[in-house]
């Protein structure tokens, strides 16, 4: 160490060079602090069985998807309906972006965080009954209205899902009539319904055409049940053994009883 | 009564950006200051922000109204930094060690100049920055804390007790010892021309 000799530094001079540390903060910070708080949004463009969807999420989870012309289009609808500042992502975390990229792709057992404020405890209890559909059946508006409790609230059942900020996210595209039609589809129309439907490994046509010529529950004179047509219990009966039923009393009639796993008595119940 | 902590009472959401941006550069300061890195500090200052929104969404209005909102956030923050330390178990070299502070380090390379030769300019000057900022981050943490409050922050001694936590003798005492211990370090640096300190 040298030991030239230096004026002495004093606590004086230690005070003011503390005062020289202040620095202003990163212009990132504030703009991450709001969107961690979920304040403030991001977004990316991913793929999807319809093409190129926007998904916007803050740190509350994932606020919106949605198929837009373009980048501004998006920007400009999310402001207007989530009333949020919104900016693109410099980056995609990587357990959302995997989590999204699955969601998608029809798991539902993706753990991945929904922010679903500004919606009703019933419309949240809509999405979150969707999300138990698996991938590749279908239920009716009125299966789900049973199954949380409202069953006369059919009706509000299908304005809950046609307002669902997370579709594909959230599978409102699993809802169809009870009718066995497959309905209207907030994500750009029922020809996109299909699309995702098909995706996911249904057949939409096969189950209208089934719904046009008055099936809407499919039994097994073996096994004494009977299913929702897209339920995995009726894709595995033998055509032998398949039993085509116009109603549940059909079923009844035949001394057949509901399937446990689509429960198709919800859906009558409420009907 | 703070106008910022009457509107996070009345409208949390409406009002958390204000108080964002009216603390983002202190917080990180004292982030900065503590940890020592700028990349820490940008994550511990955004936690101590997350933190406070979630504890003002559970406080009532008249709690909120009622925060000092600089010492409170500061405690925040400092507890923020100090969790984050613990975790990465950090070697923090302790000021009454000196030879273990190692070679090559900013204040180090300054040694070696003859600080006369140079124009005052800002790398020079930025250079003696780095050099207190390590100090400050090598000072024990009882006397590190009161310091960046007080000096870097510029608290009053009430809103250091609040922060704190500690009595206002206590945190008298321990900023007095710890300028001495930062005199000491920096001139056993010996570095520093008074007009660099001073700038």
């Amino acid at each position: 160490m040298t030991t030239t000799h230096r004026t002495p530094i004093t606590v004086a001079d230690v005070e003011a060079a503390l005062e020289t540390l202040r620095v202003p903060a990163p212009e990132t910070l504030a703009p991450a602090t709001l969107v961690a708080v979920g304040l403030a949004d991001e977004y990316t463009t991913l793929d999807s069985p319809i093409g190129p969807v926007y998904a916007a999420w803050n740190g509350r989870g994932v606020s919106a998807i949605a198929s837009a012309g373009d980048a501004a289009a998006f920007e400009s609808w999310f402001r207007r309906e989530i009333g949020r500042q919104l900016r693109p992502a410099a980056k995609v975390p990587t357990r959302l972006a995997r989590a999204l990229a699955r969601r998608i792709a029809g798991d539902r057992h993706a753990r991945l965080e929904v922010d679903l404020r500004g919606r009703t405890e019933f419309e949240q209890a809509v999405l979150r009954k969707a999300l138990e559909i698996p991938r590749g059946e279908v239920r009716p508006y009125s299966w789900i209205a049973s199954e949380i409790g409202r069953p006369k609230a059919v009706r509000a059942v299908g304005s809950a899902l046609a307002h669902n900020p997370v579709p594909l996210v959230m599978p409102c595209h699993r809802v169809v009539r009870a009718d066995g039609m497959i309905g209207q589809y907030s994500l750009g129309g029922p020809q996109n319904k299909r699309a995702v439907l098909s995706s996911e490994g249904l057949d939409p046509e096969a189950m209208e055409e089934l719904a046009r010529a008055g099936i809407r529950y499919i039994g097994s004179d073996t096994t004494r049940i009977y299913c929702l047509p897209s339920c995995r219990n009726a894709r595995r009966v033998t055509d032998r053994h398949k039993v085509l039923l116009p109603s549940i009393a059909a079923g009844r009639a035949r001394g057949y009883r509901g399937c446990k796993v689509c429960r198709p008595d919800a859906a009558i119940a409420a009907a | 009564m703070d106008r910022l902590a009457a509107g996070l009472a009345r409208d949390l959401d409406g009002s958390f950006e204000g108080l964002v941006l009216a603390h983002q550069d202190r917080l990180y300061t004292l982030a900065l200051r503590f940890l020592g890195n700028p990349s820490d500090a940008e994550e511990a200052a955004q936690d101590a922000f997350v933190r406070a929104y979630r504890a003002l969404a559970s406080y009532g209005p008249d709690r909120i109204r009622d925060l000092q909102l600089k010492a409170w956030l500061a405690t925040i923050v400092l507890n923020v930094c100090r969790n984050r330390v613990r975790r990465r178990q950090a070697t923090v070299v302790p000021l009454d060690q000196p030879e273990t502070a190692g070679t090559g380090t900013p204040a180090d390379k300054l040694e070696s100049t003859d600080l006369r030769s140079i124009p005052h300019d800002t790398a020079l000057r930025r250079e003696g920055v780095t050099m207190w900022a390590r100090l400050i981050a090598e000072l024990p943490e009882r006397y590190r804390s009161p310091i960046l409050l007080r000096h870097v922050d510029g608290l009053s001694y009430e809103e250091m007790a609040h922060a704190l936590d500690r009595p206002e003798g206590t945190l008298k005492a321990q900023v007095h010892r710890g300028l001495a211990l930062l005199r000491t370090a920096a001139e056993r640096a010996r570095v520093l021309e008074p007009e660099e300190m001073t700038a």
